[in-house]
């Protein structure tokens, strides 16, 4: 193994790292966005809502992420829709991990004691009122851990989009071993690098999960 | 509204669901300050003609009405909302299993109604917090969490909570039911108390003795009917229907 190759490529891996940390996060951002979306309206009283939501839960869970980025990206111009392989990969990526999320998150809610909303409407609140009042501080509480899973499983799909030449972690290693025809240190590099996101990340979550928990 | 306003008044209530009827065309009026008890075995309809008087369980026909006003009316969803959860705030309803709100305190518990929907200030809520609290006699535990508190306080504050909106009516779907034994005494006494204010109340229980003691009328359900009602003393003592009469012996035969 050729260590001293490693460290002198070591930095352009970690201005790479920066570039996943950044579509992470906004992959998250517009995941949660979507997921929350996605989640009131699967829960909606309105049954065209449901539709639409549990549609758009099986379109993109039933399809290969990178076949989405696919159509976005190369499809996209096709019919109108002109995106940089960034953000084509965030947009991508968001949507398609909000799917994910709107399951966890109606998840839940759902598995909040129904007698806690039957207990608020019968003090007299509203379905608002007892929705956030009390169903949501304590679904929120439920859906910490999960929507880690869903972020760690995220940050790792976030490689797909060197598929479509973002300049991220996984095509920077692609690139590397272009130059220096050594695909074992490369890669091990990078995944170096994913697993130290994801342990500081996964570390995030328990200590968030922790904090919110009852007494 | 009709030549004399009555309290509570249960007009030829039916439910089904599906092909099942649980509640067969029942009849009954609450008068206020009354202590109405209902009794039967688990499956008679008893808890779902309590849960339709404030249209939690809605009925599939016939109509309730509270002081005049009918409680189950059929409206366009967004009027029906006001109007349900106006109904509501007069109407207090203790459950089996607590359903205290579990991220709350006890304080914030009886609080959280009263300051959301009467807009009342800090300094109220507080204070009414401690009067309920207090009546209950759970003033102590103001500030712990229903997780620290064991079934028959978890019960109290959950009585505490309903009546801090200052409900006209109470309705108790077997409050002691998920209680050990050696706790069903102290959430007995506070619903004793009540019954000593005149509070107008509809108990489902389990309990013969205390439905004996603190109700004017008891009220046995079977298969979704009525199938006697009267003064606990005679209800206990001389049944007059055979149904009535083997579910007490079941039902003593089962206690002892």
């Amino acid at each position: 193994m050729d260590l001293e190759l490693m460290l002198k490529v070591y930095p352009f891996f970690l201005e790479a790292a920066w570039v996943t940390v950044l579509l992470s996060v906004l992959t998250a951002i517009l995941g949660l966005t979507c997921g929350t979306l996605g989640a009131a309206a699967r829960l909606s009283r309105f049954a065209y809502l449901r539709f639409l939501g549990a549609a758009y839960v099986s379109v993109f869970r039933g399809t290969p992420a990178l076949i989405q980025l696919f159509i976005l990206y190369f499809g996209g111009p096709q019919i109108g829709i002109q995106l940089d392989a960034f953000e084509a990969g965030v947009i991508g990526l968001g949507i398609n991990a909000g799917a994910y999320m709107t399951e966890t998150i109606r998840g839940a809610i759902i598995a909040v004691d129904r007698g806690q909303r039957e207990a608020a409407r019968t003090l007299g609140l509203s379905s608002w009122q007892a929705t956030y009042k009390v169903i949501l501080p304590q679904a929120a509480r439920l859906m910490v851990r999960p929507l880690g899973v869903n972020l760690n499983m995220l940050i790792k799909a976030t490689a797909l989009v060197a598929a479509i030449a973002v300049v991220e972690l996984t095509y920077t290693a692609q690139r590397y071993i272009g130059s220096t025809y050594k695909p074992f240190e490369m890669f091990l590099l990078a995944g170096i690098l994913y697993m130290i996101i994801i342990y500081v990340t996964g570390r995030g979550v328990a200590w968030l999960d922790r904090k919110v928990q009852i007494t | 509204m009709s030549e004399q306003t009555k309290f509570v008044e249960i007009r030829h209530a039916q439910k089904s669901f599906g092909s099942l009827e649980v509640l067969k065309d029942i009849s009954l009026n609450v008068e206020r300050g009354q202590i109405v008890g209902i009794i039967g075995s688990s499956g008679s309809g008893k808890s779902t003609l309590l849960r339709a008087i404030n249209d939690l369980s809605p009925l599939t026909g016939g109509e309730i009405w509270l002081e005049g006003v009918q409680v189950n009316k059929t409206l366009p969803h967004r009027q029906y909302e006001t109007h349900i959860n106006a109904m509501r705030q007069q109407v207090g309803m203790v459950f089996q299993h607590f359903n205290l709100f579990p991220h709350m305190t006890a304080r914030e518990n009886v609080t959280m109604a009263p300051k959301l929907l009467k807009g009342l200030s800090q300094a109220d809520a507080d204070k009414l917090a401690e009067e309920q609290l207090d009546k209950v006699g759970m003033l102590e535990r103001i500030d712990y969490y229903p997780s620290q508190l064991s079934g028959g306080q978890k019960q109290r504050v959950a009585i505490a909570r309903a009546l801090a909106m200052k409900p006209k009516l109470m309705l108790f779907d077997e409050a002691t039911s998920a209680l050990d034994p050696e706790l069903v005494e102290e959430v007995n006494l506070v619903m004793k108390k009540l019954a000593e204010e005149h509070m107008t109340m509809i108990i489902v229980t389990h309990e013969m003795d205390f439905a004996a003691s603190v109700c004017d009328r008891v009220l046995f359900m079977d298969q979704g009917v009525v199938v006697e009602e009267g003064p606990p003393e005679v209800l206990f003592k001389n049944p007059t229907q055979t149904r009535t009469r083997e579910f007490l012996r079941k039902h003593l035969e089962g206690a002892n």
